[in-house]
């Protein structure tokens, strides 16, 4: 499935809830779903400070893809991390720098993207970024 | 040994009455009435605030204390009047000790530069305590990092209270005590007195931050004998951007100027400028007259409700948010002092402050989560924040109600 294809899927997804509670208690459960960190990247160098909640991320790149585990201590933040790794991982450098992440917006939780709010998923989404950049240039180079 | 309120009688406001001047409590959010308790971060203004500015711009807008016109004089009038109400209000001596800010960041600032700046040498210190909002611990840092100096800090308990066992000698070697009257990240009311008298046994000035104070209870600058006091009108129904940092005449006078510009000066040549007589000599540039006539009129309103009135009603809505909160499984209060004004921080459970608050927030509940500007208190308790709940007299038990509700309902949706 591609980038877009999953986003959609997602917002199909949430469209099916006629109230927030149902919306709330689908992405913390992504939030329990979400596979354990490994303990050796749960550490400062991977922490992604927002001014609310904290997010730990660390990439990984194999056979031309990357995947991510993560971790936040907030629940929800947690919920839409998962859901960003749902959205991204996988895929090749060159996709997760070209996705546009219109998901977020689209089911409701745009103020998680808002820099006042700061609670690190902003920073996350600009983390992965920087990263798919930086095994691009790799690509590049070999 | 603590700062007892005495409420001179038991009246209380009709709530329902009240409300009705503050259009904003009206407002529905996701559908829910607003339930507005985040006052503590800025409480909301009753039409007579919004009228007073809203007249004073139709119809005597114009610069003050230089015009030669009509109008420049009617604002001027208005302006000083404004001062004297605030003198009133917090007990002053003269109104020239009302120094107008931009807020009581700004006023404690101005103290700690200019402070800084005449009395601090290498070695000394500045006292302030661990339970301080950052705008009381920042400006400190950086005067006493100007001057060589050191930033000592009075411990607090695990109830969230000051502990002045080791006050005496902490005072050694001190310039100035800065200390916040009420704890705006716990509500501890802070045993001020006992401070203000140990310093003075040693001759050292104390600084209060009183923003989380004079919205809440009765504060007279001569009875308390302080030295100087900040607090922020946005806080006292008043509007926003602007504050007061009240000092003691000969303080005042002792101080050099903050800022540089019109109205602090009397004669400018390039080789020579007098400064201005107080409290001109700290109020560069063209002040914010708006705000003054607004924090005036809200002083006003406060008065007409009565502050022994207001204490008593907040006070009984404070008991009552307290024991209505302890029914909630898990909830933990942090802070525990009995001495407490406005501020509910708690957490529930190992649930963190920003999903609950944003569960609290999708049923209109308006709260604070976070670390309140007191990361230190945070870092005491090892907790990456609190939920804060902070109420002023317009809230009523069935908002408190409504609070419990939503937190039941977090806690369900997230545990």
């Amino acid at each position: 499935m591609t980038i877009k294809e999953k986003q959609d899927e997602i917002i199909a997804d949430f469209e099916f809830f006629s109230n927030w509670d149902d919306k709330y208690e689908y992405i913390i459960q992504m939030g329990k779903e979400l596979p354990p960190m490994d303990p050796q990247y749960k550490v400062d160098e991977n922490l992604i400070r927002g001014c609310q909640s904290r997010v730990w991320m660390h990439p990984d790149y194999k056979d031309g893809v990357i995947t991510f585990t993560a971790d936040s201590d907030a629940i929800i933040t947690k919920g839409l991390v998962s859901l960003v790794i749902d959205v991204l991982a996988g895929h090749t450098p060159k996709e997760i720098v070209d996705a546009e992440l219109y998901f977020i917006n689209a089911i409701g939780l745009s103020s998680h993207l808002s820099p006042t709010r700061s609670n690190g998923l902003l920073s996350m989404v600009k983390q992965i970024k920087l990263y798919a950049l930086a095994y691009q240039a790799k690509e590049l180079q070999s | 040994m603590h700062d007892t309120v005495t409420i001179k009688d038991n009246s209380v406001l009709d709530v329902e009455k009240v409300r009705k001047d503050f259009p904003i409590l009206d407002t529905l959010v996701f559908g829910h009435p607003l339930v507005y308790l985040d006052n503590a971060a800025t409480t909301q203004k009753p039409e007579a605030v919004l009228k007073a500015m809203e007249e004073y711009y139709h119809t005597i807008n114009s610069n003050v204390h230089r015009g030669v016109h009509h109008l420049s004089q009617q604002a001027t009038d208005a302006y000083e009047l404004a001062r004297k109400k605030i003198a009133e209000y917090i007990g002053a001596k003269h109104a020239h000790e009302i120094i107008f800010t931009r807020g009581t960041t700004e006023s404690i600032n101005l103290v700690a530069y200019t402070f800084g700046k005449k009395f601090l040498r290498p070695g000394d210190s500045i006292l302030t305590s661990g339970l301080e909002h950052h705008s009381n611990i920042v400006p400190w840092q950086l005067a006493c990092e100007d001057r060589g100096a050191t930033l000592k800090v009075i411990p607090i308990d695990e109830n969230g209270e000051l502990i002045l066992d080791g006050l005496e000698k902490l005072l050694e070697g001190v310039k100035l005590v800065s200390v916040n009257y009420v704890s705006n990240a716990l509500g501890t009311i802070n045993p001020v007195r006992e401070i203000i008298a140990a310093a003075h046994r040693q001759g050292t000035p104390v600084l209060l931050d009183a923003a989380q104070a004079v919205q809440h209870m009765e504060v007279d600058v001569q009875e308390l004998d302080v030295d100087f006091l900040a607090f922020s009108s946005h806080k006292i129904y008043g509007p926003t951007g602007f504050g007061v940092l009240y000092g003691k005449e000969q303080w005042l006078n002792e101080l050099p100027p903050y800022q540089g510009g019109g109205e602090m000066i009397k004669t400018v040549s390039f080789e020579k400028t007098t400064y201005n007589d107080l409290p001109y000599k700290f109020e560069a540039g063209t002040p914010d007259m708006a705000g003054a006539i607004g924090l005036g009129a809200a002083l006003d309103y406060i008065q007409k409700l009565g502050l022994s009135t207001i204490r008593q009603t907040e006070h009984n809505l404070m008991a009552y948010a307290l024991e209505a909160l302890q029914e909630i499984k898990g909830l933990r209060m942090i802070g525990r002092s009995a001495h407490r004004a406005g501020v509910l921080s708690f957490l529930v459970g190992d649930i963190h402050p920003f999903d609950l608050g944003e569960i609290l927030d999708k049923q209109g509940i308006a709260v604070r989560t976070g670390h309140h500007c007191a990361q230190p208190i945070m870092d005491q308790y090892c907790i990456p924040g609190t939920v804060r709940a902070s109420l002023a007299f317009y809230n009523t038990p069935a908002e408190i109600d409504k609070l419990v509700a939503g937190i039941r309902k977090a806690a369900t949706l997230l545990g």
